[in-house]
């Protein structure tokens, strides 16, 4: 499995590396082989299997989306390829998202959403139903997102905000994106091992490790609020 | 007569005063910020007041603030007025002038609150450090500051002195736009935070201790340089040996030591003087905790807790890590994925804390052994001093339970 860490050095505010790593780490312990490149801004996108987009502040976001105009991403998202998206890399996905100030900001438009600017920042811990499974982490964006006809949210917020109090993120065939941001699929192993599943089209063995312990005491703190 | 507090200023210092050993008595805490807020609510122009006729620096950065600030005050070794650790805003800083007459001052300044404390305080000089990720959920991400920073030093009085680190980009945007300008050029290995130009968003492009962006922002010609353990500024070259670890401390000492030149004393004696300081309310000391001793370190963000683990020896020592996600801490534990654990592959790491699972997913992720503990009775006995590297409310939790 061939993992590209998008701009790392703009998309990169709050840990983000820690979902390259938990997917590298999950999927070498098993056998899969997995080679993760990071992309920097003067680099040429490479040819993946899954691209990452993490958080970024509202300059190095605006560039990035600049940046990401020029390459191959959309067509080879469209031939196959997958994505995984934090907090500014899932506005950046969307056809518009606003930063500074109202001005709505032209994205990428691989997913039919958009995002203005909320009222209030949303931060803190964030709990969401993700199909049979809970998903833990923390957010800190000043976003509100609205889907377009069709596009499936991630999961139905319990705790938090997500993209607007109801639901966090979307889904799509080959894109899941999320405002749980940072290291999301370090703290969630089921979800890490969904996205090696889908990529790799391999089932995979159960592997224990201490980040299901991390994983069950978020979950019963979130639980109780 | 101007530097006469009015009626009003005199009503507010006497409250202050009150509320100060009020608070020291009844040992609800050093007494220095209750009676601050007390004294500011009363006069909001007391900090202005009792600015006048001092000499003052204010120190500020998101790490080396509390260590740079005591360097500054050994380094000028006679009387000078200071804030307490931690107590870095205006209520600090009115209760640490009120609580000297002593004529030079050195505040510790927090970042978001320098742009007031520079315009209530009027300093001769303002040293700056650095600006990185910190905290992220409860305070304004960096570029903002270093945004603030700019425009309050566009408006400072030409007195003004500002003594700046010319390898943090964050830094040089904020401070190119003053009218007197020390440059240092001090080793800066945290660089994530800048990677793409303050002014333009391009990418900077790094090579061999220097940087610079395609529309002309570069780093500028410095005048303090740090070579291992020699200091030169200007045509002084100064060989120094502190009492605190780290080649990073060597340049906060090489910037105090700048700010102290501006105001005439000798880099060869505030260098010579800045030896006093051996540990700054805890940090780098050792304690003793059931006949162990712990080796201090605190380290509250990525850029800190690279730098400490670069500057950890690479023998034999326990390496205990305490890890705490309360509101002084921010809430968030994220940025454990922004400090390089990898360096410690080969070590075993002791997690400790209110969230050492978190660490202990960090650690298994990045290979190195760990333990988690639970309890800490179950903690081996020691071989050697323990490093024990802690963020905020973790220090102070093991400063607690320690003892010197």
């Amino acid at each position: 499995m061939k993992i590209a860490l998008i701009y790392p050095e703009l998309l990169g505010t709050y840990g983000d590396y820690g979902n390259a790593l938990a997917l590298s780490q999950r999927s070498t312990r098993r056998g899969i082989d997995v080679e993760v490149m990071s992309v920097a801004i003067t680099d040429e996108l490479p040819e993946a299997d899954l691209y990452l987009l993490g958080g970024g502040e509202d300059g190095p976001q605006r560039l990035a989306v600049d940046l990401l105009k020029k390459t191959s991403l959309s067509q080879r998202v469209s031939k196959g390829a997958h994505v995984f998206a934090v907090c500014a890399g899932l506005q950046i996905l969307g056809n518009s998202f606003s930063v500074e100030g109202d001005d709505a900001y032209e994205g990428l438009s691989l997913v039919d959403v958009e995002t203005t600017r909320g009222v209030v920042r949303s931060v803190g811990e964030l709990f969401a139903q993700v199909g049979e499974n809970k998903l833990v982490g923390f957010e800190n964006h000043g976003g509100v997102t609205s889907l377009g006809r069709g596009v499936a949210p991630l999961g139905n917020v319990l705790h938090g905000r997500g993209n607007n109090g109801q639901h966090d993120g979307f889904v799509t065939d080959r894109i899941w994106a999320t405002y749980a941001h940072g290291p999301v699929l370090a703290m969630n192993p089921w979800l890490c091992d969904e996205v090696i599943t889908k990529v790799t089209g391999r089932t995979l063995s159960p592997l224990s490790t201490v980040a299901d312990q991390l994983y069950a005491e978020r979950f019963t703190s979130l639980s109780s609020r | 007569m101007s530097n006469r507090p009015s009626p009003r200023g005199v009503l507010a210092l006497i409250a202050l005063r009150t509320v100060n050993s009020l608070s020291r008595v009844t040992g609800r805490g050093s007494g220095t910020v209750a009676g601050g807020r007390v004294g500011l609510a009363i006069c909001p122009k007391l900090l202005s007041t009792l600015s006048k006729n001092r000499e003052i620096v204010l120190v500020s950065a998101t790490n080396g603030k509390t260590t740079t600030t005591a360097l500054s005050v050994a380094g000028w070794g006679m009387n000078v007025a200071t804030n307490a650790s931690g107590a870095n805003m205006p209520a600090g800083h009115v209760a640490a002038l009120a609580a000297s007459k002593a004529t030079r001052v050195v505040l510790e300044t927090d970042e978001a609150w320098l742009p007031v404390v520079i315009e209530a305080t009027n300093p001769n000089v303002v040293v700056l450090l650095n600006l990185s990720r910190d905290q992220l959920d409860r305070a304004t991400e960096v570029r903002a500051i270093a945004e603030r920073w700019r425009s309050s030093l566009s408006k400072a009085s030409n007195r003004l002195v500002v003594v700046a680190n010319a390898n943090d980009p964050l830094v040089v945007y904020a401070s190119e736009v003053a009218e007197t300008i020390r440059w240092c050029d001090i080793e800066t290995s945290w660089t994530a935070d800048a990677v793409s130009c303050p002014k333009c968003t391009q990418s900077i492009t790094r090579s061999a201790g220097t940087w610079s962006c395609e529309c002309g922002f570069a780093k500028p010609k410095c005048t303090t340089r740090v070579d291992g353990n020699e200091v030169r500024i200007g045509d002084d070259s100064v060989q120094v040996e502190l009492n605190i670890p780290g080649q990073f401390n060597v340049g906060n000492a090489a910037m105090a030591a700048t700010a102290l030149e501006v105001l005439g004393t000798e880099p060869s004696k505030s260098l010579l003087n800045m030896r006093s300081v051996s540990g700054i309310a805890g940090r780098f000391t050792i304690r003793q905790w059931q006949g162990r001793k712990l080796h201090m370190l605190l380290a509250k963000n990525p850029a800190g807790f690279n730098a400490l683990l670069e500057s950890l020896n690479p023998g034999s020592d326990d390496v205990w890590i305490a890890i705490n996600a309360r509101i002084a801490d921010g809430k968030d534990p994220s940025w454990l994925y922004d400090v390089s654990f990898e360096q410690l592959q080969g070590r075993k790491v002791w997690c400790l804390g209110d969230r050492r699972l978190d660490l202990a997913t960090r650690l298994d992720y990045a290979n190195v052994s760990y333990e988690v503990v639970d309890d800490l009775n179950s903690l081996p006995k020691p071989t050697s001093t323990t490093e024990l590297l802690a963020n905020y409310t973790a220090f102070s939790d093991w400063m607690q339970r320690s003892s010197q």
